[in-house]
């Protein structure tokens, strides 16, 4: 599955399972966050990401 | 300049030995032209003469490619040839491989230039239009007359030492090279010229054609998570501190792979950012905002996968080729497939 802030450069190049970023420097982070936050934003972005691996798809799909 | 001595290459059909049944004709080499090069000779003129044919079984050549490269080359070369013509193939797929390989062959062996011609989409065209020169033609012998026409008029431009225009005027197949020229008008001005024609519905003609990408089904849905292995790869560059390996922070010529057994949280201690395509200062503080480690390893931890594979791997998405890209992601799926790993997080800037 493909984490990438810009979601049309994810269609283009075909990646079928997409997580939308949260920015072109930190995809997975937030600099305005507090530590403990961020990692927790984190955790959730990745949580969502596992479930975009076990959910079953037909086309390309943002989660 | 005296009169240029051609070979020309043409496949058994054309040679007028037969047709499938007579594929695995071994190379045969006649004086003179045989088939579409008596056209071509006429075309030719008095500039070059075609003084050998090389004829050769479709699937002889398909089969036995360095065995009949081999003979070729050694059966012309007392001929002496001063160019070498391949074709036209038009969409025959086993016929364009061959004209593509033994124009390559001549060229890098006798050191003479080379030309072809087939159908754009023959496979013989993605595979060598990018070191050998080839004419675009129809996809049947329909085309031969024009094919024949072209091929010869670009031929004796090439014998004559004249140099070739750009592909769409020349109707050869792009090469990818590219060249200075002096243009009237600025980029900008010509992108916003391009631009106006496009929101007036008017034809425009790109300078930078956007590469085609491919399109894959999606893979199926990991069954039980809780149970696979996830690896973590990168485009963002993330690599340790130092760059061991000297990945280029732009249009990077290789991928890595590190391990990150053991470590719990990418420090910016020990892992930094190469990429060179966007403001490293967030990735520097924190890799894991790149690649997300720590949250992956806790969720390891907690469960909510099997395990998190013991390497990533990364490389530099910045102006790299799609070709190159390509590869290096085919190599690193292979490689994860090797090693049991089901799932992948991909993340890039």
């Amino acid at each position: 599955m493909h984490v990438c802030t810009i979601l049309p450069i994810s269609l283009t190049v075909g990646a079928n399972r997409i997580l939308p970023g949260v920015a072109i420097p930190y995809p997975t982070g937030n600099p305005a966050l507090s530590e403990g936050e961020e990692l927790k934003l984190r955790k959730k972005m990745m949580l969502k990401a596992l479930t975009a691996l076990s959910t079953k798809i037909n086309e390309q799909t943002a989660f | 300049m005296g009169q240029q001595r051609v070979v020309h290459y043409i496949n058994q059909f054309f040679g007028q030995i037969g047709g499938e049944e007579k594929g695995n004709q071994t190379p045969i080499i006649r004086d003179g032209a045989v088939g579409p090069g008596l056209a071509l000779q006429k075309l030719l003129e008095k500039d070059a003469t075609i003084v050998a044919t090389v004829i050769c079984g479709d699937t002889y050549f398909a089969e036995n490619t360095e065995a009949a490269i081999d003979e070729i080359l050694q059966g012309i070369k007392k001929y002496e040839p001063d160019f070498f013509i391949a074709g036209p193939a038009f969409n025959a797929g086993r016929y364009g491989l061959a004209c593509g390989a033994i124009c390559q062959a001549v060229k890098d062996n006798l050191k003479i230039p080379v030309i072809t011609a087939m159908y754009p989409e023959n496979p013989g065209a993605e595979l060598y239009a990018k070191d050998v020169l080839m004419l675009k033609t129809g996809n049947s012998a329909v085309a031969m007359k024009d094919a024949l026409s072209r091929l010869s008029g670009l031929a004796l431009r090439m014998i004559n030492g004249e140099e070739l225009g750009f592909p769409e005027e020349e109707g050869y197949i792009p090469q990818g090279c590219r060249v200075n020229i002096w243009a009237e008008k600025t980029g900008a001005v010509r992108a916003v010229d391009m631009l106006l024609k496009k929101m007036k519905g008017e034809a425009y003609e790109t300078e930078l054609p956007m590469p085609v990408f491919d399109r894959v089904n999606p893979a199926p849905a990991i069954d039980r998570i809780q149970d696979a292995v996830i690896a973590l790869v990168t485009s963002g560059g993330i690599v340790p501190k130092g760059n061991p390996d000297r990945i280029e922070s732009a249009n990077a010529s290789k991928y890595c792979k590190y391990s990150i057994e053991r470590i719990d949280d990418l420090t910016s201690q020990e892992f930094e950012t190469v990429h060179g395509g966007y403001d490293p200062v967030y990735a520097l503080q924190d890799p894991d905002r790149v690649l997300p480690l720590d949250a992956m390893r806790q969720l390891e931890k907690e469960g909510e996968i099997g395990k998190l594979y013991d390497y990533f791997y990364t490389t530099v998405g910045n102006t790299t080729a799609v070709s190159n890209a390509s590869r290096y992601g085919e190599a690193i799926g292979k490689d994860l497939l090797a090693n049991g790993v089901s799932g992948v997080i991909l993340t890039s800037t």
